[in-house]
């Protein structure tokens, strides 16, 4: 999903390029609070290991084989901070080094790849991670379901993006089911190596799964031969926490889906507004077309099937709409949150 | 410890005791004192708990209980600069202490950190790098070395910061006999405080006159090295095993 | 990837190209293909010149045009997107080898083609010119978050660690007898990708160690200052400044 040079025109290009800088500013200051002075040394060796994992490629099909993007696996294990610093560099990284991804399109490719994946996958992981029992299975089932939206998600960004600033006018539709079937295709992959990923990590060092802290288990302190429990460092998942932060977290899962599965339904037929104006000949495009196209019947056909697949458009863009949102509240939501950690840990000492 | 010591010592360890977060405790009480310009190894079976010993010493790790002093000056908070300047840690795989792109910059990365700019940088740079042998290697990057070549390299990273005391952790690990030698030929000639953590027997025996066996984190022996080599019992005791055929009764040592 | 690969990318010879410092290369190639993006596409002729520049740079900087055109090769999965163009683009249709197609795509594809080789080039070129370490003190010569440049850095050093250690495991693995040929092989792959990241955690843990050790505390030393004289600026700004008149002619004839 490299986008080249010329192939978003200039000002959506340079617009990306201050979302992703805007998005990487803010990650930098976040960073220092996922990983403390251990940022750099750390972030950089999970960047060198996105850029091997990237070359781990995993046989989908006959012949055919897909490659981790890592965006999820990078957020899950590090933290969504890191992970859009790592994702970031590697991208930059690839596009001067090996000419993959133009250097102008950097912006686009940092928004696509690196934000919105890390973003929508950590923001689900998150929010299922709440819902769900606190096991380690259903932290690897998080990561899975993650995973698999984070990559369509991406698709659907970049269709949004062609949709405002591509060079060529390609019917949307058409773009966006090609992005997304294949994109599809490769989520399912993409979600079945981080689940199991994440899942083989938690099995062995549980500590070093950023979205799994919280699930291990109380500590014990040796004092001149006897076991000690040790004072709770991190919150141990208290019933209590689960109730205040789970309510808003059900409410935001719940949504996500619905306004996804919601979309999808709607978009089965087509957006009655869209018909009606399609029939009354109001839709400018038709009209366009009309005038244009020789071969009236054929691109009667061609008109119908357009329209089905720029309502499925309008639902998917929806969805992936709803996800950013969503994710965004549930980011600024965590920001909140964070400063007054310790205090929060301590109540729940308390409790 | 029945060692005669200088005035201000280089080490001065005294009823060190660690406990990890996790709760496994390390180290239970450890003393130890090594007088400047001495070389000393430390000998113990894994999970000893040699490694947290050492990372004690520059600071990394909080004393739970007990005080560690480098050359008089007590390893504290609003030390810590200076005590890492002065314990000059060498640890076991080079990979994780060279980090820098090219190996000038990785020997200047600690000189760097504490101020030096310029030709003096510079001249800290090549000095080190002279002392093992390795200034024809200035510009190039770490990963391109032998391994030997970056154990040695990593010496000089240390080197470059004029330490007080160097402390090397396996410093013979995964050397061929070739490089094996040539390091020792370079730690003899610093004129430098050695603390050696070793499972290298005939290495301890050749570089240390002196000798500590670390055991169940407490200091169990200490001894000239020939005597504890050859104290069976003792070594039996503490898992230590000296490679077949190797008689340390045979060794004469030049000091 | 990593250091292991771009030392290949880099040619070591001599060249004016070669000596120029990173940040004005760096600028160079960035506005030039900022240029060539903002050229109209229906200039063919101004893509035909900014190949010719493009041509005499690699010249000048004595990359052979074999070694240029094998490394283009990244770009064969937009060239696919490429040529679907005229074929999904809906519009006036005209006749293309008995086939029928239609213009804009033809344009559209003609766009994405020259204006992404045209890209990929001038990388290529600046890749196999400038070394990774001075490509790294070029970005943060430009100001580049100090914080972005080190965790590049650390990425380049580890970069072959790290594909070392995995394909040690994965020779581990083949020489037991695994050969990854479906998707039910995803779970033992999974595994290895599990291990590696707990393997490059722990690295930056103890290489951080290593740092603090050396007194790091939050930000690396200056060791060295990259600096480029009027000339070297001069230089390096030739390709883009040509592409930009070449640019403004596509515009106004």
């Amino acid at each position: 999903m490299h986008v080249p040079d010329g192939f978003i025109d200039a000002p959506v290009s340079a617009a990306a390029g201050v979302v992703a800088a805007g998005a990487v500013a803010v990650s930098l200051r976040g960073a220092r609070r996922e990983l403390d002075e251990r940022t750099a040394p750390l972030a950089g060796l999970v960047a060198a290991f996105i850029f091997a994992v990237q070359m781990l490629n995993f046989p989908v099909a006959a012949g055919t084989s897909g490659h981790l993007l890592g965006g999820a696996l990078a957020a899950i294990l590090v933290g969504p901070y890191t992970g859009v610093l790592c994702i970031s560099v590697v991208l930059l990284m690839q596009g001067i080094l090996f000419a993959d991804g133009g250097l102008t399109a950097l912006g686009v490719n940092i928004t696509v790849m690196g934000v919105t994946t890390t973003v929508v996958s950590y923001a689900l992981f998150r929010g299922l991670a709440t819902v769900l029992p606190r096991t380690r299975r259903s932290t690897t089932a998080a990561a899975f379901v993650a995973a698999l939206i984070s990559v369509p998600a991406a698709a659907c960004v970049f269709t949004l993006i062609y949709w405002i600033g591509g060079t060529t006018d390609i019917p949307i539709g058409k773009v966006l089911t090609a992005m997304v079937g294949v994109h599809i295709l490769i989520g399912i992959g993409e979600a079945v190596i981080t689940g199991l990923t994440v899942g083989a990590v938690i099995a062995v060092r549980p500590d070093l799964v950023h979205g799994a802290r919280g699930l291990t288990s109380p500590l014990k302190l040796r004092i001149g031969g006897e076991l000690v429990d040790a004072p709770a460092r991190r919150s141990v998942a208290p019933a209590a926490a689960r109730s205040t932060r789970g309510l808003w977290a059900t409410g935001l899962v719940t949504a996500l889906v619905l306004a996804g599965f919601v979309s999808f339904y709607a978009s089965a037929n087509p957006d009655g507004l869209e018909k009606v104006a399609a029939d009354k000949g109001i839709d400018k495009r038709v009209e366009e077309h009309a005038a244009k196209d020789s071969p009236l019947a054929d691109y009667g056909v061609k008109d119908i099937s357009d329209e089905r697949l720029s309502g499925g458009l309008a639902g998917v863009i929806g969805v992936g709409a709803t996800i950013v949102v969503g994710s965004g509240v549930f980011w600024a939501v965590r920001r909140r949150r964070t400063p007054d950690a310790a205090a929060d840990i301590r109540t729940k000492e308390a409790v | 410890m029945s060692k005669p010591t200088a005035p201000a010592p280089s080490l001065e360890v005294s009823g060190l005791a660690y406990a990890y977060p996790d709760g496994h405790q390390a180290l239970f009480g450890v003393n130890l004192t090594v007088a400047r310009g001495e070389r000393v190894a430390l000998l113990g079976p894994n999970g000893a708990g040699k490694t947290t010993l050492v990372l004690h010493l520059n600071g990394i790790l909080d004393a739970g209980a007990g005080t560690v002093r480098v050359a008089g000056l007590p390893v504290e908070k609003h030390n810590l600069a200076e005590i890492r300047r002065r314990v000059g840690i060498v640890f076991q795989d080079p990979d994780d202490q060279l980090f820098m792109p090219t190996v000038r910059e990785d020997v200047a990365f600690g000189p760097a950190a504490s101020g030096l700019r310029g030709a003096e940088l510079e001249e800290r740079v090549t000095e080190a790098l002279r002392q093992v042998g390795m200034e024809e290697y200035a510009n190039r990057p770490p990963h391109h070395l032998s391994f030997g070549q970056r154990r040695r390299v990593a010496v000089a990273t240390v080197l470059a910061m004029r330490p007080e005391i160097l402390v090397l952790d396996e410093p013979s690990s995964n050397l061929d006999p070739a490089s094996r030698r040539e390091l020792a030929d370079i730690l003899r000639s610093l004129d430098v405080t050695v603390l050696m953590v070793t499972h290298d027997l005939p290495y301890a025996l050749e570089l240390c006159p002196r000798a500590v066996i670390l055991s169940e984190g407490a200091i169990a022996a200490d001894n000239r090295t020939q005597d504890l080599l050859c104290d069976e019992e003792l070594m039996r005791a503490h898992r230590l095993e000296l490679p077949f055929g190797f008689d340390p009764r045979s060794v004469t040592m030049g000091v | 990837m990593g250091a292991g690969h771009a030392h290949k990318l880099y040619r070591h010879v001599h060249s004016p190209v070669h000596d120029l410092p990173p940040h004005c290369k760096l600028t160079a190639v960035f506005s030039f293909v900022l240029v060539v993006v903002l050229t109209p596409r229906e200039a063919v002729w101004a893509f035909a010149l900014y190949a010719v520049l493009l041509a005499g740079v690699a010249a000048v900087a004595r990359i052979p045009a074999a070694f240029l055109l094998k490394r283009l090769l990244i770009e064969v999965p937009f060239v696919a997107f490429a040529v679907l163009m005229p074929f999904v683009v809906p519009g006036e249709q005209t006749e293309l080898l008995g086939v029928s197609v239609s213009v804009p795509g033809l344009w559209g594809a003609w766009n994405v083609l020259a204006k992404g080789t045209l890209g990929v080039a001038a990388s290529v070129i600046l890749a196999s010119t400038t070394e990774l370490r001075s490509l790294l003190l070029g970005l943060q010569r430009l100001k580049l978050p100090p914080m972005l440049v080190q965790i590049a850095s650390f990425m380049i050093r580890y970069g072959d660690v790290i594909t070392g250690e995995m394909r040690r495991m994965s020779i581990a693995r083949r020489s037991r007898g695994f050969e990854a040929r479906g998707v039910r092989q995803w779970g033992v792959l999974a595994k290895s990708a599990g291990a590696l990241f707990i393997r490059s955690y722990e690295r930056g843990e103890r290489v951080h160690l290593a740092m603090v050790s050396r007194g790091y505390a939050g930000s690396m030393p200056v060791i060295d200052e990259v600096t480029a004289s009027r000339t070297q600026w001069a230089h390096a700004s030739a390709l883009p400044v040509l592409a930009l008149v070449i640019c403004l002619l596509g515009w106004t004839v």
